[in-house]
């Protein structure tokens, strides 16, 4: 954890547990511990809410630290084909952000871990900026991704959020320029999302070798976490990735366990066995 | 008197500050992209703000509009339907004429130059009708690119000889099957091969849609179709027009024609969009019309989605308007009141296109069909000293197999 002692995150550490917010909480713990985090995304709604809400509760068991919900859209451009697929059965059965909010509402009654939403901005402006941020923290969630949505265009997102304490997440990505990616640390709370490669969503089985370079870049320009995503889904790749960043984040491939086990009894412990080995992977036990 | 042509042809329509250093026309446009691409935008934004003031790539541009795809097109009174309808006089701006038959060539080398002078190997394009990919298709063979096409796998069953055409130009067609399986979902996949392979691909985006510096960029290219028809008008009436017509599906051939008028108070613009089969029906891409402010493929402006901002599939007889957005540019256009809006069903679209055939011997595209319809209603209330252009923006070819299966001869 040297890298951390270079580079402090500034004021973080003084505030006490207590008045800190799930997502900084959460990364003041793991930095404690010497952990780092395991971040998983799933489509909420897919195949049910009903699903969902108890996934969320056996990932947190299975020990996943955060938990991104894809609210689904018509077009969701910066997805493959299994994110796609997922939102599209989201979106037969009728998810919508207020069912959405609705279920984490519900959920959020016995879990601990920190939520956040990941969804296209179209959803949002039409939902109501204001009204999202306060309806999405009244329900206990932490913060918001949107991939269509840089910090250019966030101005008033943001301003809203803040007020809020409501985590904005941005995306940086391997075509960033440091002047993007100063922007983009400035304006993320929680955490940074890297983007691991130049694509859309989904499992790889090959990652690009510029990786820790990368994020050795971000890391010498901010002191706040930085989570890697995108085409990850092996215990070998997460340990390739996980020298320099604070989190990994993975979705398609777990989206793709869910998919061959609707309808059947053990989804959920097909889900949890395979996040399982992928926390061992993460939590080096 | 000559002098004086070529001052108004070189009079400046760019308005200053729109769209603005965001690309923001008034409230619409924007980027809303994957931060992947963000980079490829500026970097395209720098290229283009060099090129539109460097005089030897508006040389280079002039001479391939000139010589290869043959413009100035014409600016043609049609005498029979003028006096058919009774009404004002009209003629026709015949982008139909234009190599390929269709507008979408005028974008297409200025974009392909720009890709050049970036070093990129590779264009893709999304397509409706087909006329933006075979216009793509074209100049990456004049000028070496290898070409990939988007297109969905209902308009490759409705516009099959435009995939035939793509194919025998060397481009690959990449069936979309997803959503819609029409333009809005190839523009989807056409995005996410650009976030894939932004660092040797360049996006050919076909309208004045998507993230800025689209908008502004296909704007300028199509604007030749305004400042000829502008400088042509002049020339034959010694006045500018009272009306100008055009389709609107995404608003190239539209803003193309408008643009260059922007500041010419007394001109009317009336853009004609889709209306399928009937605004009370939920089967149309009326999006100026009908449709609310929301942000679909890069940037903020009127779509058509439903209660949740879900975007609606759009339907029209017409692959080139079967689109739930529309540019930013003439959202601007509505809101400022510049620029009128309607639409027009698939079955009276049908009545422009046999209007055209039979009375001015020209076979339109479809898309342009809707804007004929228009006309075919406005002319005949309008006083015999007005004057209406009409952008026919591509020729019917294309669509005779659609037209077979709703009009039959005996």
């Amino acid at each position: 954890m040297a890298h951390r002692a270079i580079y402090p995150r500034t004021g973080l550490e003084k505030k006490r547990d207590k008045e800190m917010n799930r997502i900084d909480a959460l990364f003041t713990r793991l930095e404690k511990e010497r952990k780092k985090a395991f971040i998983v995304y799933i489509t909420a709604g897919d195949p049910a809410l009903r699903t969902t809400e108890r996934l969320v509760a056996e990932l947190e068991k299975a020990g996943v630290d955060l938990v991104e919900l894809g609210i689904p859209f018509s077009d969701p451009l910066a997805d493959g084909p299994t994110i796609q697929k997922a939102s599209q059965r989201a979106l037969s059965k009728g998810a919508n952000i207020r069912s959405i909010l609705h279920m984490v509402r519900s959920v959020r009654k016995h879990v601990r871990l920190p939520i956040v939403f990941m969804t296209y901005y179209n959803l949002l402006l039409h939902y109501g900026l204001e009204r999202f941020v306060m309806d999405a923290k009244g329900s206990g969630a932490d913060g918001v991704i949107i991939p269509d949505l840089p910090p250019e265009e966030a101005k008033e997102l943001i301003a809203i959020s803040r007020k809020a304490d409501f985590a904005t997440i941005f995306l940086a990505a391997p075509t960033s320029t440091k002047a993007r990616l100063k922007k983009i640390a400035d304006k993320s709370t929680g955490f940074i999302y890297y983007v691991s490669l130049t694509g859309v969503t989904g499992a790889r089985s090959r990652l690009p070798q510029d990786i820790s370079k990368n994020v050795g870049d971000l890391k010498r320009i901010t002191g706040k976490p930085i989570c890697v995503g995108f085409g990850i889904s092996t215990p070998s790749q997460v340990k390739r990735i996980l020298r320099l960043a604070d989190g990994i984040i993975v979705g398609s491939a777990i989206i793709k366990v869910i998919e061959k086990n609707i309808g059947k009894k053990d989804l959920y412990k097909k889900v949890s066995s395979f996040v399982s080995k992928l926390e061992k992977a993460i939590h080096g036990k | 008197m000559r002098k004086k042509y070529s001052s108004i042809r070189n009079a400046s329509v760019h308005l200053r500050g729109i769209p603005d250093g965001k690309g923001y026309f008034g409230e619409f446009g924007g980027k809303f992209v994957p931060e992947t691409l963000m980079h490829a935008l500026e970097e395209l934004e720098t290229e283009l703000k060099k090129a539109l003031k460097d005089r030897k790539f508006s040389e280079k541009l002039g001479y391939y509009l000139r010589e290869y795809a043959g413009r100035p097109t014409p600016l043609y009174l049609a005498g029979r339907l003028t006096e058919k309808l009774g009404g004002a006089k009209i003629y026709l701006k015949r982008e139909d004429l234009a190599h390929t038959g269709a507008h979408k060539i005028n974008n297409t080398i200025g974009q392909a130059l720009l890709a050049k002078k970036m070093l990129k190997k590779r264009l893709i394009a999304e397509t409706g009708a087909g006329q933006h990919g075979v216009a793509t298709a074209t100049v990456a063979a004049m000028f070496g690119f290898k070409c990939d096409i988007y297109m969905g796998t209902e308009d490759i069953r409705r516009q099959g000889l435009n995939v035939y055409r793509m194919k025998l130009l060397g481009a690959r067609v990449i069936p979309v099957g997803s959503g819609s399986k029409t333009l809005k979902d190839a523009t989807n996949e056409a995005i996410r091969d650009w976030v894939t392979n932004v660092k040797n691909t360049h996006y050919v985006l076909g309208s004045v849609v998507g993230p800025h510096p689209y908008p502004y960029m296909v704007r300028e290219f199509q604007s030749v179709i305004g400042k000829e028809a502008r400088s042509q008008i002049l020339k034959l009436e010694k006045r500018l027009p009272d009306f100008l017509v055009a389709c609107v599906g995404g608003g190239s051939n539209s803003i193309g024609l408008f643009h260059p008028f922007f500041r010419d108070k007394n001109v009317r613009f009336i853009g004609v969009e889709a209306a399928g089969s009937g605004l009370g029906s939920k089967k149309h891409a009326a999006t100026l019309v009908k449709g609310e402010i929301g942000v679909l493929h890069g940037s903020k402006s009127y779509l058509l989605q439903d209660r949740d901002g879900q975007v609606n599939i759009a339907h029209s007889i017409s692959a080139g308007l079967d689109y739930p957005g529309v540019g930013p540019e003439h959202s601007y256009y509505k809101r400022i009141k510049r620029a009128e809006y309607v639409a027009v069903t698939d079955r009276q679209a049908l009545a422009g296109f046999k209007l055209l055939s039979e009375y001015e011997g020209i076979i339109p595209a479809l898309e342009p069909s809707h804007a004929a319809y228009y006309v075919s209603e406005l002319a005949p209330k309008l006083k015999k000293d007005k004057i209406v252009i009409l952008c026919l923006s591509g020729r019917g070819d294309k669509d005779i197999d659609i037209v077979k299966e709703h009009l039959r001869f005996e």
